[in-house]
């Protein structure tokens, strides 16, 4: 156990040296980072906790994900059978399907073969699972359209994957540095911005669907008189955001919608000095627009968010030019996120915000203070008291420690891995471990003198009966951080971490370095006593 | 340099007779400890019960306790928690969890800024919706039953299973009696409850192995010793180590404790409850003294290994 090649040797201090300097670019200041060639420019991420930030976690609704798409079916449905001008009646969404009851009894053939083509193949045409995300069933004359849970599974990833791409586009409008969008689960996507001082403003930019719409203002009748009797068909009532709201009896028939923008700016409104946003749309847009203001040249239509009426203005005259502004009495941040949120598009799905985590960036820089005071106490003490047990011998299990920390640390930056407060106090931790598997040595090493073994005999010895057990030990911790990896989040996930290298780096040591290291003093004094 | 030595060399306890007096004390405190269980209950964090928590600090002075309740009771947010923290003007506000789904949370910290205002500092927010917190909690039960399934069938293979099983009885017991430790003392259990209830399993493992290791190699090595004597002769030969490695984790939790700062400080309490006491005297008094009734003997390993029984047998007695 105590023979090692001179190659051998050099490689190991190699791994150990090359490992632990791994921590220097997380160390250096940043232009001399920047300096470095890019396989070296990995640094260790501060979690959230340490350097304060907002952990925001959103879901999508499942439940809203199926409106829409019995929405949509409906709607296809109806086009279907208008085209194919088949007679029906009482079309509508009942619970999770759409029924329709086709009028005439020799329709209903061709309309169920024709309703049956919405049903779509699960991840495109070129899916190879065949499963269909609509089931079209029928009794009698009536038809069912239902959609299949695997589909409304299959659309929720899919309005995660679109959410993801718009979120990004919006937080990339705050100009902080290093946000992290990723999905989480199949329905949740995980936000964190690092170092905001107030998230409120991040969680109204994450929280709005900013779905915009220009439609007409009904003015056949008040909005009361829709409120008190019933508003006529194709119309809605609609609030305004003031205080108290303000009731607009709007179309449902959309003249233009938000994904005919093609820019959104914040200004101010010449003449009153107010925030304004001005957009411009697309030339699609642009037509429509054109065309629907010539024809209602003295009507009020309304520009709708998110089902609030921002404003109804009176059209004075066709807007031709392609290009309008919105003024909605705004605050100049309130323009601003409005005109961040119309370029940025409107999210497929409402998101909910379920769980929030900020930390203040005060409280961060007092944790750091904390877990490097606590590392330092903790390590000086153990240092002191493992040398006072071991004398020489200590010295060597001090110094493999010391590197051993250094290895976790040059591990965690080369995974680019976030260090966590947790994240330190399994560091801390793993200088406990570190130091029992020294222990576990010199102990047998002295149990194996005491039997009588020669110094050198029972050095030998010791490691290699030692070994097994750190082995086996170790193993088992190491089950334990790995299912708190597996099943743990943030911060916990950043204590396994650093708790999961650390008892690799453990093993590692005590199996190279330290027995290197003894075997050199072992070969330099060449005792006669074990001195321990 | 005279070295310290804790523990002297041939130490020889009767461990294993101790069992008359250790295994009575171990059922009478599991069983305070489950009635505090189910008697105080766990203080569960937001994490895991849902709510709003939040950490404010007023600048020089100027926190007024009674001014702060009575502000945040004229929210009538329901049972609100409100408690003064060290010294230096810092209050930490909880809010337990609203009905109305996961808007209503939302809506909580927007309440409680807009009375507090912004002059004072706003130094942590948490806000767990109840979707979440329910989520967490079974991961949390879950991940703690995978890892003691996943550590009995690595011991099942590498040992035998009379000492999966003593080492799993061992380990429940330390669960048992860290969570009646959490109850009597109402510690905050969040998920890094969790982190520490798993790394003192980790922990407690680790040292009933390291004996469980000599008690199977001194089984391979004397065939003829009668098991109680064996099995006391393991625990005593560890007995110098399992102290050593115990008094230098205690140093490293006890930093933790002492200068780790709050956000941690109920899991460092956590660990160095479960590690240090808990941990050590089951691994020495319960899990050892556990294989006797377990009947390991020496035939529990020959019968597996007739021909290789000890492969470094030739190296010990040459």
């Amino acid at each position: 156990m105590l023979y090692f090649s001179k190659w051998k040797a050099i490689a190991i201090l190699a791994a150990c040296a090359i490992i632990g300097l791994m921590i220097v670019p997380s160390l250096i200041p940043s232009a001399a980072y920047d300096a470095l060639p890019s396989f070296l420019q990995r640094k260790i991420v501060l979690g959230l906790d340490l350097q304060g930030g907002s952990y925001i976690v959103l879901q999508v609704d499942q439940s809203e994900v199926r409106k829409a798409r019995l929405e949509q079916l409906r709607d296809d449905a109806r086009r279907v059978l208008r085209d194919d001008r088949i007679g029906y009646s009482g079309l509508g969404i009942q619970g999770d399907s759409v029924q329709v009851r086709i009028r005439e009894g020799q329709d209903a053939d061709g309309a169920y073969t024709k309703l049956r083509a919405l049903a779509q193949p699960i991840g495109g045409a070129l899916s190879a699972t065949g499963q269909l995300d609509t089931d079209v069933s029928r009794d009698g004359n009536v038809i069912t359209i239902t959609p299949t849970s695997t589909g409304i599974q299959a659309r929720t990833i899919q309005a995660v994957s679109q959410s993801i791409e718009i979120i990004r586009k919006r937080i990339d409008q705050l100009g902080t540095t290093e946000p992290s969008i990723q999905r989480q689960g199949s329905d949740r996507i995980q936000v964190q911005v690092p170092g905001l001082q107030d998230p409120s403003r991040l969680k109204a930019l994450l929280g709005q669907t900013a779905k915009l719409s220009f439609r007409l203002v009904d003015n056949t009748m008040s909005a009361q008189q829709a409120l008190q009797g019933r508003p006529p068909a194709g119309t809605q009532v609609l609030y305004s955001d003031a205080n108290p709201p303000v009731p607009y009896l709007i179309e449902d028939r959309v003249l233009v919608a938000g994904e005919d923008l093609t820019d959104a700016q914040p200004s101010f409104d010449p003449q009153t000095r107010e925030p304004v946003v001005t957009f411009r749309f697309n030339t699609n847009g642009a037509r429509r627009f054109a065309e629907a203001t010539q024809a209602n040249v003295g009507r009020p239509f309304a520009i709708i968010l998110d089902n609030k009426v921002i404003s109804a203005p009176v059209i004075r005259e066709p807007i031709l030019g392609g290009s309008g502004q919105i003024s909605g009495s705004f605050s100049v941040q309130e323009a601003n996120d409005l005109a961040i949120l119309l370029r940025a598009g409107a999210l497929p799905v409402p998101l909910q915000v379920v769980e929030e985590r900020t930390v203040g960036p005060g409280l961060g820089a007092d944790s750091i203070r904390a877990g490097i005071i606590a590392s330092i106490v903790g390590a000086t003490a153990v240092a002191v008291f493992m040398v006072a047990t071991y004398g020489v011998f200590g010295i060597v299990a001090v110094f493999a420690v010391a590197i051993n920390v250094a290895m976790i640390m040059g591990l965690l930056a080369m995974l680019g891995a976030t260090l966590t407060l947790p994240g330190i106090a399994g560091v801390v931790l793993t200088v406990g471990i570190a130091v029992d598997s020294n222990v576990l040595i010199y102990e047998r090493i002295r149990e194996e003198a005491r039997a009588g073994r020669s110094a050198i005999s029972a050095i030998d010895a010791g490691f290699s009966r030692a070994l097994a057990t750190i082995l086996d030990s170790n193993i088992t911790t190491f089950i334990a951080a790995a299912v708190l990896f597996y099943v743990g989040s943030g911060p916990v996930r950043g204590f396994a971490i650093t708790f999961g290298i650390g008892i690799m780096t453990t093993v590692f040591t005590a199996f190279t370095l330290t027995r290197l290291m003894v075997a050199m003093w072992v070969r330099w004094r060449r005792p006669q006593h074990v001195p321990i | 340099m005279r070295l310290l030595r804790i523990v002297p060399d041939d130490t020889n306890f009767d461990f294993i007779r101790f069992r008359r007096i250790s295994f009575p004390i171990s059922a009478l405190l599991s069983i305070v400890a489950l009635t505090a269980f189910l008697t105080l209950g766990l203080n569960f964090g937001i994490d895991f019960k849902g709510g709003t928590l939040l950490e404010v600090r007023y600048p020089n002075n100027s926190l007024n306790m009674a001014d702060v309740r009575s502000k945040l009771e004229a929210l009538d947010l329901g049972e609100v928690q409100i408690q003064e923290i060290g010294n230096d003007g810092e209050v930490l506000i909880r809010v337990a969890e609203q009905p109305g789904g996961e808007q209503a949370q939302q809506a909580v910290v927007g309440k409680v800024r807009g009375t507090l205002g912004d002059t004072v500092e706003y130094r942590r927010v948490e806000v767990v919706g109840p979707r979440v917190s329910q989520e967490l909690l079974s991961y949390g039960i879950v991940g703690l039953m995978l890892a003691v399934f996943c550590i009995l069938v690595y011991l099942w293979f590498r040992f035998e299973w009379q000492f999966a099983l003593g080492a799993s009885i061992a380990n429940f017991h330390d669960i048992v009696l860290t969570i009646g430790f959490m109850a009597i003392f109402q510690i905050d259990f969040d998920l890094t409850s969790v982190a520490a209830l798993l790394t003192i399993l980790g922990y407690s493992l680790n040292d009933t192995i390291v004996i469980y290791d000599r008690i199977r190699e001194m089984l391979r090595r004397y065939k003829k010793m009668p098991t109680e004597e064996l099995l006391n002769h393991s625990i005593n030969s560890t007995l110098s180590r399992s102290v050593i490695t115990h008094v230098t984790v205690t140093l490293a939790l006890l930093a933790l404790v002492l200068f780790g700062g709050r956000a941690i400080h109920s899991f460092s309490v956590t660990m160095l409850f479960g590690v240090v006491l808990v941990g050590t005297y089951t691994s020495i008094f319960i899990a050892s003294p556990l294989l006797i009734y377990l009947g390991v003997t020496t035939r529990t390993l020959v019968e597996k290994e007739p021909k290789t029984a000890n492969p470094r047998a030739e190296r010990i007695a040459p």
